[in-house]
């Protein structure tokens, strides 16, 4: 990538700003695993292994996985965050891999939130 | 259609109309279940300046460029000059958030002012409080921001190379960190003629190995300089001779994370935010007995009841409230009574504290203060890196004094001592490891000087923590006849019967604690 001026910058922050926007980029659901020290150590790194796995025996092309760093509530970890477009995103908390799995067939495929297991509701669109 | 009809009509319109309703708030109670992010209070009520990226994928700059990333720098190294982000950032306010609480803008001008062809701009990311990982968690979360911090510090000083000092126990960090600057170097954002304004500015990562002591700002550079890491006498101040004896500014994580937003936002918007001498927001590190754990960014001038009780949620399981202890090896504990001081520099000071960079562990009734004070105690003496005899001698004898009074061999007169070495220490260490290394001692002698008392004339430790001075007997009459300590007795040392009190055989007994501990009624002593 070339070297960015002050209106690449610009520029860039909209190009991706854009993409982001899950009906623009063929994603119709973006998943947040939040990996920090912290989260990998409640055993988020087993929870982010077993997403995979379901988003690859689902055979879906317009899920997106991204990883961040700590969400806030350390003791509530692993935290996952579930967005479907058009649709509040809800923050899941204290997940293992069978949560996981449970989670992605209930509120990714099947777009019912799992109430025993979410934290709470994010408003803005992800 | 007849009257009786359509007024039949309008009823069934209504019945169905009031359906319809109750079925709308049966779905909105079925909502309710899960609240909004900003409803819950752990997350209500923060206020986010530095962690306001944590959601962002650390890995990917493009996701930070997205959230207005790097144009602060860009305003800073096109439009500005030095003397003006200097001056935002003293109208800002902003203060270093490693714990001492210097004004950062003040601290930019000394630097920017002394003579030298080449300067160094550095980051404390050094973080060794037991208890404390603000620090971590910004690397973690959103290292782009400390980059463009330091870009911007760089510019006001006039420095062209920096140094990220970052421990080694922190691999994750080091790692989002290394990734940070190979991506910003490929656009450009580091390295020569940034967004081709002639400034050049390189970064480095250098991993510490541990010691405490290199959190100190001239351990740290000499331990960058390849020297063991041990304080020298200040001044000469970093800003006039700091790495390799050029004019250096040396800034903790969180305040860099600032930067960004204060030349975005202006020094006046970020002024407006906090209390009166202390401007912004904190992020501390909330932990120990606290139902909820983690980060916590409140602006400054937020009680502490409402960062424990009401962002915490409490001290769990029907514990009691005891203390908070602010700013680890280096703070002191503040007790119930002074649970509605606000947090801000001077107001913690004042009430035998210190802000600290952040740490703040939370204690129930079951922890003994003087077995507190010893293990911070045991923590600086094992950190003292020996350069000073106050230090190195003194927190030693302090130490054995407080391993002492646990054991139940305290003496009349040690309350006397600890206070006279602690006064000694204080005045004559040389960096600051030692001369707020008492602090622990003297904050708890402030507020429990009882606990003390009871340890060393009576023999008795109230909060039943400190082994020597417990029998391991069962009160018969407070015994509830539970069971749950000899369920979980490790060493089968319990004999219990349904509806008999328990009875705790002394030749088995290895003084675990775990039936103490768990013991519900408060009947082993």
């Amino acid at each position: 990538m070339a070297r960015l001026t002050a209106e690449d910058l610009i520029k860039l922050k909209e190009k991706v700003k854009n993409e982001n926007a899950l009906s623009k980029d063929g994603y119709t659901v973006k998943i947040t695993v939040h990996l920090g020290t912290c989260g990998i150590a409640a055993g988020g790194d087993v929870v982010y292994e077993a997403l995979k796995e379901e988003i690859e025996e689902s055979k879906r092309d317009d899920i997106k996985v991204v990883i961040s760093g700590c969400a806030g509530m350390c003791s509530s970890e692993p935290n996952v965050t579930i967005g479907r477009i058009g649709e509040d995103a809800v923050i899941y908390r204290d997940l293992d891999a069978e949560k996981m799995r449970k989670i992605f067939q209930g509120h990714v495929l099947g777009g019912e939130i799992l109430n025993d297991y979410a934290m709470a509701r994010i408003k803005e669109p992800v | 259609m007849s009257e009786n009809n359509s007024k039949a009509e309008e009823k069934t319109e209504e019945i169905a109309e009031e359906k319809v309703e109750e079925k709308e708030q049966e779905k909105q109670k079925e909502e309710k279940v899960i609240p909004y992010l900003e409803d819950v209070p752990f997350f209500g009520f923060q206020k986010l300046i530095v962690l306001k990226n944590k959601g962002i994928d650390p890995e990917l700059i493009d996701e930070y460029i997205a959230q207005d990333g790097y144009q602060a720098a860009a305003k800073a190294l096109l439009e500005m000059t030095q003397e003006e982000i200097i001056a935002e950032m003293k109208t800002s306010g902003l203060r270093g958030r490693g714990g001492a609480g210097f004004p950062t803008g003040l601290k930019w001008e000394f630097a920017n002012k002394s003579e030298g062809d080449i300067k160094y701009v550095l980051c404390n990311a050094d973080e060794g409080d037991p208890g404390a990982f603000m620090d971590r968690s910004v690397l973690e979360a959103d290292p782009h921001a400390i980059l463009e911090g330091m870009i911007i510090a760089a510019k006001a000083v006039g420095a062209h190379q920096g140094y990220i000092y970052c421990r080694a126990e922190y691999p994750l960090a080091i790692k989002r960190l290394n990734i940070a600057i190979s991506q910003a170097t490929e656009y450009g954002l580091l390295g020569n003629d940034i967004f081709g304004s002639g400034f050049d500015f390189h970064l480095e990562i250098y991993q510490g190995a541990g010691a405490f002591v290199c959190g100190e700002e001239t351990a740290l550079m000499h331990s960058i300089e390849g020297k063991r890491g041990m304080p020298r006498p200040r001044p000469p101040f970093p800003a006039h001779q700091g790495l390799w004896k050029k004019p250096t500014v040396l800034n903790n994580v969180e305040t860099y994370a600032n930067v960004p937003q204060i030349i975005l936002n202006g020094g006046k918007w970020y002024a407006g935010i906090g209390t009166e001498t202390s401007k912004g927001t904190k992020v501390f590190a909330l932990t120990g007995t606290v139902k909820n754990i983690g980060l916590v960014e409140v602006p400054m001038g937020t009680t502490l009841r409402t960062i424990i009780f009401d962002i915490g949620g409490g001290v769990p399981k029907k514990k009691k409230f005891k203390a908070v202890q602010l700013g680890g090896p280096s703070g002191g504990c503040i007790s119930e009574a002074f649970i509605d001081t606000p947090v801000d520099y001077e107001s913690i000071a004042k009430v035998g504290a210190i802000m600290g960079s952040g740490g703040m562990i939370v204690m129930d009734n079951q922890t003994c203060m003087v077995d507190m004070a010893r293990f911070f105690m045991d923590f600086v003496q094992d950190e003292s890196c020996g350069k000073c005899t106050p230090c190195r001698e003194g927190t030693r004898r302090m130490l054995q004094i407080l391993e002492k009074i646990t054991r139940g061999e305290g003496e009349s007169g040690d309350i006397e001592t600890l206070e006279e070495l602690s006064e000694v220490i204080k005045d004559a260490a040389l960096c600051g490891l030692g001369q707020t290394g008492p602090n622990p001692v003297l904050s708890t002698l402030q507020y429990f000087r009882d606990e003390y008392e009871a340890h060393i004339f009576e023999k008795r430790c109230p909060a039943k923590r400190c082994p020597a001075l417990l029998e391991f007997e069962v009160d018969e009459e407070k015994c509830i006849k539970c069971g749950i300590c000899f369920k979980q007795c490790p060493t089968e040392a319990i004999t219990w019967e349904k509806k008999q009190p328990a009875h705790i055989d002394k030749e088995k007994c290895i003084k675990c604690m775990t039936c103490i501990t768990n013991c519900p009624s408060d009947a082993i002593f």
